[in-house]
């Protein structure tokens, strides 16, 4: 008998990479694409994707809604829930390239969106939380259709394959953005389908992680209470939603939340000054069920910039370079010299710390 | 001598040419093959680039130098024999290490030293031209680390939770260590005369191999860790 993937369990690994440009000068994915190459035994070619920033400057008003179906029918049940929502102003077959390692190929729609006035009004909800409430809509309610990206002039792509064959197949060479993240995966527990490749999205927000959350079930739970549902059978999804909930409905800042996830220890925060105890004795008792336990390094992307942040034991490994107007960031220093061989300043952050670059205001 | 111009090319098929070689070897280009050198013994190979991870891993001998940095896992296991880096190391050099010694010019990552052991006439070593990031001999059991600590301003010398689980071995860190907090299981002291005997000439070597005087960090103070009892886990489980 021929075990599928899921029902055996294959041991860890996972590549991500990243590029900024603080600028925002627009650059194409092939060399985000390129970075995944000398990491390529990181992953097992169950899973690899990318998320672009600044890549439908032409669309920027409307959520770029990106979805998988199992078929066609699906799609119209998909379609038919968001004429209901949503103003239609583009849909369309998302450009791929036939690729012989790249098979078993769902069907791969883009609509760009923007929800109906008189909808908001009714419900009473601002633009964001309709749209995010309407993913999660589609991807718990909705059988065989899902949406894996869903901000404004971002995209997630994703697919199961290598990351370097998956990049050839969106053809993400012909996109131009301001940011793009990477992920090569290595499922550890979980299965490799095509919805649980990395990037995970929302709105704007995508994560790739690299690590196991030890955590994932209590962060699951309570999460869950707050309106998100984890569908996609991967335990990275949850950490999408976390950053979610606490950047945009609780506030808080990126560092803030990078205190709530990688919580310093309790003997670190008994040897800080007053004011800073206070504020982290503060996060880490109201959120405690958001703190995330096991290796983890990931990149958090979001409209002008990234956040990379390792978990508080750094069980994952992460470096950061730059040069000029660019930042890099990846699992190993490889990944950035092959996207720029004359990386300065190479260093590897510490657990917990977060490293957040932005783009300068009005540049993107 | 052979020279291979590394690129993209696989880590298999470079570890391949490096074996098979009966003659030391120059890799050029080196960016992100994983175990290269990996048990090798009679041979000296010399790195221009990035190798990946576990450079050195189960090394029996042979000696490697990097002119740039390294990643993880630097010396994972290995034997005997000898790896520099003119550069930084990533996470977990010299993991579980049981002989040779390690040179690093620049700073070390998490975990550097984790479970060095030592056996018999087997002594492992390294030495960390910088500084060493957090959980530094973390489950050491022998061999001898140093970390000198080289223009580092104001920093600690050594991240957080240095030592934990430590049970063996000797830690020497170039500086007072005021700010460190040791766990509980090991005992830190400023560095005998005899203490310094012991290192003189790995501290000679890592002068002599990256262009330094050799006096000046020397004659420097020196912290010493060492676990406290020969049997840290008394009482931790059974009264034994």
């Amino acid at each position: 008998m021929k075990y599928l993937e899921g029902q055996v369990r294959i041991p860890s690994g996972c590549a991500i990479s990243a590029v900024i440009s603080k600028e925002g000068k627009r650059m194409t994915g092939e060399n985000i694409i390129k970075s995944m190459i000398p990491m390529h035994d990181r992953s097992n070619g169950l899973g690899g994707g990318f998320a672009g920033y600044g890549i439908y400057p032409e669309y920027r008003e409307f959520y770029a809604m990106h979805m998988f179906f199992d078929d066609m029918s699906r799609r119209t049940d998909c379609e038919n829930f968001l004429k209901e929502g949503f103003e239609i102003v583009k849909s369309e077959p998302i450009p791929t390239r036939k690729h012989p390692n790249i098979t078993d190929v769902p069907v791969i729609m883009r609509y760009f969106v923007s929800p109906l006035k008189s909808v908001l009004s009714a419900k009473q909800l601002d633009e964001k939380e309709f749209v995010a409430r309407s993913v999660i809509k589609i991807n718990s309610l909705i059988d065989g259709c899902y949406c894996f990206s869903s901000g404004k002039n971002m995209g997630a792509f994703k697919a199961v394959g290598f990351p370097e064959d998956v990049g050839v197949f969106y053809c993400l060479d012909e996109y131009e953005g301001y940011s793009w993240t990477a992920h090569g995966r290595y499922p550890t527990n979980t299965p490799g389908w095509w919805g649980g490749a990395h990037p995970f999205a929302l709105l704007d927000y995508s994560i790739v992680h690299n690590g196991e959350i030890s955590s994932y079930d209590a962060n699951r739970r309570y999460i869950e209470m707050f309106g998100y549902r984890c569908t996609l059978k991967t335990d990275t999804e949850v950490i999408t939603y976390i950053m979610d909930y606490l950047l945009r409905k609780k506030g808080l800042t990126l560092k803030e939340a990078a205190s709530v996830i990688a919580a310093p220890f309790w003997s670190t925060i008994e040897d800080m000054e007053e004011k800073e105890k206070e504020k982290l004795t503060y996060l880490r008792k109201t959120f405690s069920g958001l703190l995330v336990t096991g290796p983890f390094s990931i990149i958090l992307g979001f409209e002008g910039g990234l956040m990379a942040l390792n978990d508080r034991l750094k069980l994952r490994s992460m470096v950061v370079g730059e040069k000029e107007d660019k930042v890099y960031i990846a699992s190993e220093e490889a990944a950035i010299r092959t996207m720029e061989p004359e990386a300065e300043n190479i260093y590897a952050p510490e657990g917990g710390e977060a490293v957040i670059v932005k783009v300068k205001e009005g540049c993107y | 001598m052979l020279t291979i111009e590394a690129g993209q090319l696989d880590f298999l098929k470079l570890n391949e040419a490096v074996r098979s070689s009966a003659d030391d070897c120059v890799i050029n280009g080196c960016l992100g093959q994983r175990f290269i050198a990996a048990g090798l013994k009679g041979k000296n190979v010399i790195i221009n680039g990035v190798p990946g991870n576990a450079l050195g891993a189960y090394l029996d001998g042979a000696k490697v130098e990097v002119f740039g940095n390294a990643q993880d896992a630097v010396g994972d296991t290995m034997d005997g024999g000898e790896i520099i880096v003119r550069g930084s190391v990533g996470d977990a050099a010299g993991y579980a290490m049981r002989g040779g010694r390690i040179f690093v010019k620049g700073n070390a990552g998490y975990r550097a030293g984790i479970h060095m052991k030592a056996y018999k006439e087997k002594l492992p070593v390294m030495v960390i031209g910088g500084t060493a990031g957090s959980f530094l001999g973390e489950y050491q059991a022998g061999g001898i680390i140093i970390v000198i600590g080289i223009d580092i301003g104001e920093k600690n010398i050594v991240g957080a939770f240095p030592c934990t689980g430590m049970h063996g071995g000797k830690m020497y860190l170039r500086s007072d260590c005021k700010k460190i907090k040791f766990p509980g299981q090991v005992h830190a002291r400023k560095a005998s005369y005899e203490d310094m005997q012991e290192i003189e000439g790995y501290i000679s070597e890592f002068c002599e191999i990256f262009g330094y005087g050799k006096d000046e960090i020397f004659n420097s103070y020196f912290t010493v860790v060492t676990p406290d009892s020969k049997n840290p886990y008394k009482q931790m489980y059974v009264a034994n």
